[in-house]
């Protein structure tokens, strides 16, 4: 690695591979950074090293992905894999752990492309052994073609239904879905109806998921209201409600999922500017039409700004790429726009279905702010729904303030599976936005590091030896 | 600082409102070390070091009350502490600080100790450390937790707190004050202004001049790791949970973002260096706090001649402070006039009143 | 967990808890694990609580092992290498718990 690049990419994820690619291929110097061993982030992850026998249980989309990998390998960028990184100053200058050495470098441009993360799914339980999210069966299903018989699947959302596709591709018996998709969210998804038939392609494949599910005879029960996962050591049942009655079922394996949101923390550490979307229910990155943040030189593509897909997210990682390529003086301002021109075209499709998934999909309240007092809502420092209520009837009027009066936050996640629960529990408790509460305050480093590695740290950019 | 008074004042019958800014304010509280520290303070000025006395052996009593209005432990320990030397510069300018401390604080006790001796206090010392300085006044506390339990007693007690208040005019309306925030006004007999870095802007709306700056520094935190650590040091401490606190002291300055990196570098190798084992810890956050810095780094307490009943008082050591600050300071505010010890920490000193 | 069919792979032998596991190139620690049906890889150093994998993409933090003697490393993020010894983590780490001697007298090593 040098110690400076014109543009340094962030994540190796669908918008990552682009941006990269399109910034190798107009000749400028640019790094590209992920913490994965190969390319393809969490949506191809493995992509380019997939060696399942029969294709079908992954599907084409996914392998599609292969695409971006050879693209990004001719083009020569240069991609650094194992790569940590842990600070994102609003100066650009970056701060990266490999191989347990850190080390500074600097960067004209950089393009964060840390894609997105699953949602928290407090509920009672949640934290016991034998408790999964889709998204991790998902990634095991595809880096080591594992799979776990008989578990069920509950929560909402097309990552949840897709994953339950593949096990049922792979043969792998299902026990139960368990969809805790709201009743009310058809009425809620009906007004975007109009707008996502337009992805015609998207919305049946969605329908054939459905339809393949039913016809592998999975006991598939909608409109659950409520959940408890039981178990003293570890998961062995989970109670759901619908109508006013309580069932249970017996299982030692669970697979939660309620949607997908952006990975945040970098950017917000980076200093970059956030509003809350109440459509995705979650922080988005507040960037202009080039990707670029209020934040000079820092632009955010991918699900990383807002979710949109895959496909969309390769889209707006060329279009980042271009962005920042004229910031560089490599192109001039019409050369971006006429590039940049297919790319946003795709990205509008890409964008139109997108409303109707979000109010269809939409996690209802219960799922996301506990009731229950003893459910867990900080899962590092284990800090109870009940104590998060408590400090902010003791007067904490935001994360923070709450960080500080329970702990929540403080632990190695850094808020990433607790953050969006305990904005919107202030939020409700103190009856405003939660816009108005706000989010935690991050700062470097925003992933743990070795205090080997921070005491080694050269900071002085000359001193730092020539590492490759 | 705020909540210290504010509890201090409540606990002597007068009715007291506490006006608090919102979530990103509490930034110097939060930022705060947990130290109740007596070695090494007022070296050089005799009534901090008297006051900082006063303080440390009250705290068991603020301690004591603190938990039996909550019901809490707020981890206030009083091992002693000890201030570790790298070398024989830093061993050297410590034995003479302590030195000229006890002339004028005959009572402050203090060991100068060399490594081998050290180590039998400090198990896992590194070889490359020239000594210290252990005393056992010095103890430490959970910061976070003191600001909660005080913020508790002062509503056990009676006293109000409005959060996301922030004070945009205070006027003297005959021998009361009028203070205004975004949506309300408020009136009181008294008035104490103890809002860290805005205290200035406050302070000018009475007449007084108090000379603050902001003064950056950085707090690493570690995993938890299991307990080898039970002494508190100057810069390194390890919590009750098992976290490790590692602090740059008075080391750093600016607020130039730019060498937030370099900070935690100094923090992390001076620390690895004192705890070799440390190497494998890892920090899960950093923090940075804003000090509140007067002109020769001592408190300000001071009273306006012109508007009698407003007080305005600023200190980088809230923690260590508390004791007095609840048990002492509080009642001469109640009563109308700082005590006379701390007529030397008022605004006079810079040559202004 | 079940192998689904797929190209053959390289195998590589660990332990995990002193037993030895089999795993292959390629797989992450956390996959190595629960392939051989162990779920649950550590307890808490706040309260003792058992926890396993839950996100398997290094955002949860609650996969935390020993590996090779070190501390508190996400398996998820990590791929098997050949004689790997793995070890739940129990609480906090111990970095320096052989120094801290409760008032016993220390025995030297």
């Amino acid at each position: 690695m040098k110690d400076h690049y014109d543009i340094v990419v962030v994540g190796a994820g669908p918008a990552g591979m682009a941006a990269a690619t399109v910034a190798a291929e107009h000749g400028v110097g640019v790094l590209l950074l992920d913490e994965q061993p190969v390319a393809g982030g969490q949506i191809y992850r493995d992509v380019g090293r997939q060696t399942l026998d029969d294709r079908n249980i992954l599907g084409p989309d996914y392998y599609e992905g292969r695409e971006l990998v050879s693209a990004l390998q001719a083009s020569g960028a240069e991609h650094v894999t194992g790569a940590t990184v842990w600070q994102l100053s609003p100066q650009r200058e970056i701060g990266v752990s490999k191989d347990g050495i850190a080390r500074l470098l600097s960067a004209d441009q950089v393009i964060l492309a840390t894609g997105a993360q699953e949602r928290p799914f407090p509920v009672p339980g949640w934290t016991l052994a034998g408790v999964m999210t889709a998204g991790g069966a998902q990634v095991l299903l595809k880096s080591a073609a594992l799979a776990e018989p008989d578990a069920v699947f509950a929560g909402t959302g097309p990552l949840l239904y897709l994953v339950a596709n593949q096990y049922v591709k792979a043969g792998i018996p299902i026990r139960a879905i368990l969809d805790t998709t709201p009743r009310a969210n058809r009425l809620r998804a009906l007004p975007h109806l109009p707008a996502a038939l337009m992805s015609m392609g998207a919305l049946l494949k969605g329908r054939r998921w459905m339809a393949e599910l039913r016809a592998a005879g999975i006991p598939f029960i909608k409109h659950v209201e409520d959940l408890k996962l039981l178990g003293t050591d570890a998961l062995s049942g989970v109670e759901y409600r619908r109508r006013d009655r309580w069932r249970r079922l017996d299982t030692t394996r669970i697979f939660l999922h309620q949607g997908i949101v952006p990975n945040v923390n970098l950017a917000m550490a980076a200093g970059c500017a956030h509003r809350w979307s109440d459509a995705q229910l979650c922080w988005h990155a507040v960037t202009d039409a080039w990707a670029e943040t209020d934040v000079p030189g820092i632009a955010i593509a991918g699900d990383g700004a807002g979710i949109d897909g895959a496909i969309a997210a390769e889209c707006l990682g060329r279009i980042a790429a271009y962005g920042a390529l004229q910031r560089c003086a490599r192109l001039d301002a019409r050369e971006r726009d006429r590039l940049a021109a297919p790319q946003r075209r795709t990205l509008s499709e890409e964008r139109r279905i997108r409303p109707f998934l979000d109010a269809m999909f939409r996690p209802s309240r219960r799922f996301r702010l506990p009731e229950d007092d003893a459910t867990i809502v900080c899962r590092c420092e284990e800090v109870p729904a009940a104590r998060v209520v408590e400090s902010v009837a003791l007067g904490c009027v935001g994360p923070n303030q709450l960080k500080a009066f329970s702990r929540c936050g403080m632990g190695p996640c850094q808020g990433r599976l607790c953050g969006l629960t305990i904005s919107e529990m202030i939020a409700r408790q103190r009856g405003v936005p939660v816009a108005e509460v706000g989010a935690l305050r991050l700062r470097p480093p925003v992933k743990p590091l070795m205090l080997a590695e921070l005491a080694a740290l050269a900071t002085a950019p000359e001193s730092i030896p020539g590492r490759d | 600082m705020g909540a210290a008074l504010a509890f201090g004042l409540q606990r002597r019958g007068l009715s007291t409102l506490m006006l608090d800014e919102g979530d990103i304010a509490f930034r110097a509280a939060r930022g705060n070390f947990g130290l109740v520290w007596v070695q090494g303070k007022g070296v050089d000025f005799p009534p901090y070091a008297h006051w900082t006395w006063t303080s440390a052996q009250s705290w068991s009593d603020l301690n004591a009350e603190i938990e039996e209005i909550t019901g809490e432990d707020i981890g206030y320990r009083r091992p002693g502490g000890a201030e570790v030397c790298i070398d024989a510069g830093e061993l050297e300018t410590t034995r003479a600080e302590m030195q000229r401390l006890q002339s004028h604080a005959p009572h402050f006790e203090y060991q100068m100790l060399d490594r081998k001796a050290l180590s039998e206090l400090l198990p896992g010392l590194g070889p490359e450390v020239a000594g210290g300085c252990y005393s056992p006044a010095d103890g430490h506390v959970n910061p976070l937790l003191l600001l909660r339990g005080l913020h508790q007693c002062l509503t056990a007690k009676g006293g109000r707190i409005e959060t996301g208040s922030r004070v945009i005019a205070i006027q003297q309306r005959g021998s009361a004050f009028a203070v205004d925030t975004t949506g309300k006004r408020h009136h009181g007999a008294r008035l104490v202004l103890a809002a860290g870095l805005g205290t200035r802007e406050l302070a000018a709306m009475i007449g007084l001049d108090i000379p603050l700056r902001p003064e950056r520094g950085q707090i690493l935190v570690t995993e938890r790791l299991r307990p080898f650590l039970s002494l508190p040091l100057a810069r390194i401490r390890q919590t009750v949970e098992g976290s490790v606190q590692l602090g740059a002291s008075n080391e750093d300055a600016g607020l130039d973002e730019g060498t937030r990196v370099s900070v935690m570098n100094r923090i992390a190798a001076r620390a690895v260096r004192v705890f070799p084992h440390l190497e494998r810890a890892r920090v899960v956050r950093a923090w940075g706090a804003l000090r509140i810095m007067t002109p020769d780094s001592y408190p300000i307490y001071a009273q306006s001649q012109r508007h009698p009943g407003a007080f305005a008082a600023v200190c980088h050591s809230g923690v260590t402070l508390a004791a007095a600050h609840v048990l002492h300071l509080a009642a001469g505010i109640a009563e109308g006039a700082l005590p006379e010890a701390l007529s030397p920490m008022n605004t006079r000193r810079f040559g202004y009143a | 967990m079940r192998r689904i069919p797929r190209d053959d792979a390289p195998q590589v032998r660990m332990e995990f808890e002193g037993q030895a596991l089999l795993a292959y190139t390629g797989d992450t620690v956390a996959a190595a694990l629960l392939a051989g049906n162990h779920w649950n890889f550590r307890t808490t150093p706040v309260s003792g609580a058992i926890r396993g994998p839950f996100c398997m993409m290094g955002v949860c933090f609650d996969c935390l092992v020993e590996i090779d003697g070190v501390a508190n490393r996400q398996a998820c993020m990590i791929e098997v290498r050949e004689g790997m010894r793995v070890k739940r983590q129990l609480g906090a780490s111990d970095i320096g718990a052989d120094l801290f001697t409760d008032g016993e007298q220390e025995t030297p090593p």
